[in-house]
């Protein structure tokens, strides 16, 4: 009989008036007793409605029994199988969207913690050495555009089946957005390390320093021999709102505030990188990346940082726990609001941000209501940094570069149901293809594009 | 790991790295930069390349000591490796039908402006090259630069070598003296490049200036670079380095490179013990 208690096994976290000034991670993760407790929880329904809410199709409630037996690497085998990055997803992942959204649990209490029980066993197997070995190659060549969590899927399912795979990283340290986007306090960089160096022990060969589009172009990697090309080039470019004062000293695209912070390591003493002390700093913007650069900006030593968004509480596209997590460090939360110019002194540095206030109306296309201005409502908000964390577009360079790879209005690459672009033997996925959204559907993409350039090769040969 | 191929002190402060790394320099033409990172814990910082060598494949870059990463880069020595090397980045200068050209370069920026002027003088321009120093004991790159241009002129802010004067001051007096240019290309301090503008907006010379905000990635992913160009911000290290300099707003890229003054202050005290 599965334990029926109606909340989930709390797990432990660093104290919120600690952890808002560290860049420890803020979550500590399951003990044994605790995940075998919360794998208890698990009902094993027969339709496994979970599963068809995981992008890369990890059979959790297969995992979960292994779990509630105590046979945590048997478990961490069953993830392992259909997901290169378990210890990255376990903490990153949209859970509530996806595999814990459609918890059978979840419908009369907490669904069923699958997010920290992926964590807790990629955490145990961390310190074992796995047995990991190469596949018996297949004698073909594959390159892969990007090492982010598209990249990274696609070359692991590749090495999988005995390719060669390539992976050319414009950075000089591969992860994409796990390691320039997203903070040490939520993935901390050892664990994106580890998950890369458990692909290059399969095989995958990862050059950094490449920008491909520059250094080398898609045809010359085909004339050197690949076969086939996966892109995973992500959504690099960063949106400012276009309004006056953009260009003062204190604004940043979140983009450049957490790659200081997070590749270029700004916040340790040691690192060269410098980043600016901020007394008070707004967010403007409600994602993940949203919170990532407010939580960031507190542990800096900001006295003061605030979410600006333009509509309520209830539209914050953020994981729920990131909200929750800011929310107890002290970030202040003013919804409904909107910047309409950023002041700046003499010297050409921000001193406030000019906002208004905002009111909902009808649903927009996206569904949410859409923010209308309150006349009157001008006010100015005192702040000495602004971070715009309005989204990311995909990076033009490749496509600029690579003749025949076309792309539709919003820059992202065109690619048919077998992920194929309009460049024969170019297939694309991830943000590149969706524009930003998150880790594990760039995962999926690559998953499938990883399928399809294995059934494209063998077609050929 | 990029090997130090070649390390040469062009002056006391100005150095010169020869850095092996075939397949930037397979790619690399005059206007385009590349991004270095010295070690693990420094800052990745945009240089020009001042040359390029394809059979060897080397790139060159020329930096002048000015703060603390440039310190960390020159303790490095011929030999030794730095650890990332990236490029080739931004776009290539597009010169454009030329026949006479003045190439005008302003201290440490005379290292970039040699390539320009190699490039365009072998392309069969005519190229008046006025390279501009402080004094005498920084000048760099002498005899490569006569060798570069149909005439080279130097200037002195002290009169210690070459003219007495100002860059500028040369230009508008050549101007003056009845020499058509097609295209001006000014590469140094961003006070220099505003003010060479100034005078070639007056005489209505199309000016190419190379810009170098601060930058971190170089692909276009921080944004850090963003100039106001004819009103409107774009990214230097993918729209540029090169830009129309009649249309740059020199003013805000003066404020945007002192962003981070303070800081940099500290990390040399931090680098040296408070000596500089």
């Amino acid at each position: 009989m599965p334990d029926m208690r109606p909340t989930k096994t709390p797990v432990s976290e660093q104290d919120p008036k600690i952890r808002a000034r560290n860049f420890d991670e803020v979550t500590l993760g399951y003990t044994a007793e605790e995940a075998m407790a919360e794998a208890d929880r698990c009902l094993n329904c027969k339709h496994r409605p979970c599963m068809s809410g995981c992008p890369v199709g990890v059979r959790i409630p297969e995992f979960i029994e292994k779990v509630r037996e105590g046979n945590f690497e048997e478990a961490y085998e069953i993830i392992k199988s259909t997901n290169s990055l378990p210890a990255v997803c376990g903490r990153v992942c949209p859970q509530e969207n996806q595999c814990e959204g459609k918890c059978v649990r979840g419908i009369k209490g907490e669904p069923v913690g699958i997010g920290r029980l992926e964590r807790f066993c990629a955490d145990f197997m961390a310190d074992k050495e796995q047995a990991v070995s190469p596949a018996e190659p297949n004698g073909h060549k594959v390159a892969v555009i990007g090492a982010g969590p598209s990249g990274l899927t696609a070359a692991g399912d590749l090495a999988k089946l005995g390719y060669d795979v390539t992976v050319f990283e414009a950075f000089h340290t591969a992860g994409g957005v796990l390691s320039y986007g997203i903070p040490e306090f939520r993935l901390p960089k050892a664990i994106v390390r580890q998950e890369v160096a458990g692909l290059e022990k399969a095989g995958v060969k990862i050059m950094t320093d490449m920008v491909i589009g520059k250094v080398l172009s898609v045809d010359e990697l085909m004339e050197q021999g690949f076969e086939a090309v996966f892109i995973g080039s992500g959504a690099g470019l960063p949106r400012f709102m276009g309004i006056p004062g953009e260009n003062l000293i204190g604004v940043y695209s979140a983009n450049e505030y957490l790659t200081r912070i997070n590749l270029m390591k700004a916040y340790r003493d040691s690192y060269s990188t410098p980043i600016k002390q901020s007394r008070s700093v707004a967010v403007v913007g409600g994602g993940n990346v949203a919170m990532d650069a407010a939580r960031s900006a507190m542990r800096l030593g900001a006295e003061k940082v605030y979410i600006v968004y333009r509509r309520s509480m209830d539209e914050l596209p953020a994981r729920k726990e990131e909200v929750h997590h800011a929310g107890e460090e002290g970030i202040e939360f003013l919804t409904l609001t909107n910047p309409t110019a950023i002041v700046g002194d003499d010297d050409g540095r921000v001193v406030g941000m000019e906002c208004v206030k905002m009111q909902l109306g009808e649903p927009d296309e996206s569904g949410r209501r859409r923010p209308k201005v309150i006349e009157g409502s001008e006010h100015n908000l005192e702040c000495d940094t602004v971070i715009m964390a309005l989204g990311t577009s995909p990076n033009p360079m490749l496509r600029s570069a690579t003749p025949g790879l076309e792309v539709n209005k919003r820059g992202c690459f065109i690619v048919d149901e077998a992920s194929q672009t309009t460049k024969q033997g170019v297939f694309a996925g991830g943000d590149a293809v969706t524009g930003a959204a998150t880790v594990i559907l760039a995962m999926g993409a690559g998953k499938k594009a990883a399928a399809e350039i294995d059934k494209y090769i063998k077609a050929q040969e | 790991m990029f090997k130090i191929v070649k390390k040469k002190n062009l002056n006391a402060s100005v150095k010169l790295m020869e850095l092996e790394a075939p397949y930037i320099a397979a790619k690399a033409e005059a206007g385009q930069f590349v991004i270095v990172r010295a070690s693990e814990e420094s800052e990745r910082i945009p240089f020009t390349i001042a040359d390029y060598d394809r059979q060897k494949g080397t790139v060159t870059i020329i930096f002048q000591v000015i703060g603390g990463s440039t310190m960390e880069l020159a303790a490095l020595e011929e030999g030794g490796s730095i650890l990332d090397l990236v490029g080739p980045l931004g776009i290539a200068t597009e010169y454009g039908d030329v026949k006479t050209v003045a190439v005008v370069g302003g201290g440490v920026g005379c290292a970039i402006a040699y390539p320009q002027a190699k490039k365009l003088f072998g392309m069969g321009a005519e190229v008046d090259l006025i390279a501009g120093f402080r004094n005498k004991d920084i000048l760099i790159l002498e005899d490569e630069m006569r060798a570069a241009s149909s005439e080279l002129f130097i200037c002195t802010d002290d009169g210690s070598y070459g003219t007495k004067g100002f860059v500028t001051n040369k230009l508008e007096e050549l101007i003056a003296s009845g020499r058509k240019y097609d295209l001006v290309i000014a590469i140094g301090p961003v006070m220099m490049m505003k003010f060479i503008c100034e005078i070639t907006k007056k005489y209505g010379i199309k000016t190419l200036v190379s810009l170098s905000p601060i930058m971190i990635d170089g692909t276009g992913m921080c944004g850090c670079c963003r100039v106001t160009v004819d009103g409107k911000t774009r990214y230097a290290c993918v729209e540029g380095p090169d830009f129309d300099g009649h249309l740059v707003d020199f003013d805000e890229l003066l404020r945007r490179n002192s962003a981070y003054k303070k800081q940099e202050q500290q990390h040399i005290c931090r680098l040296t013990g408070g000596v500089r």
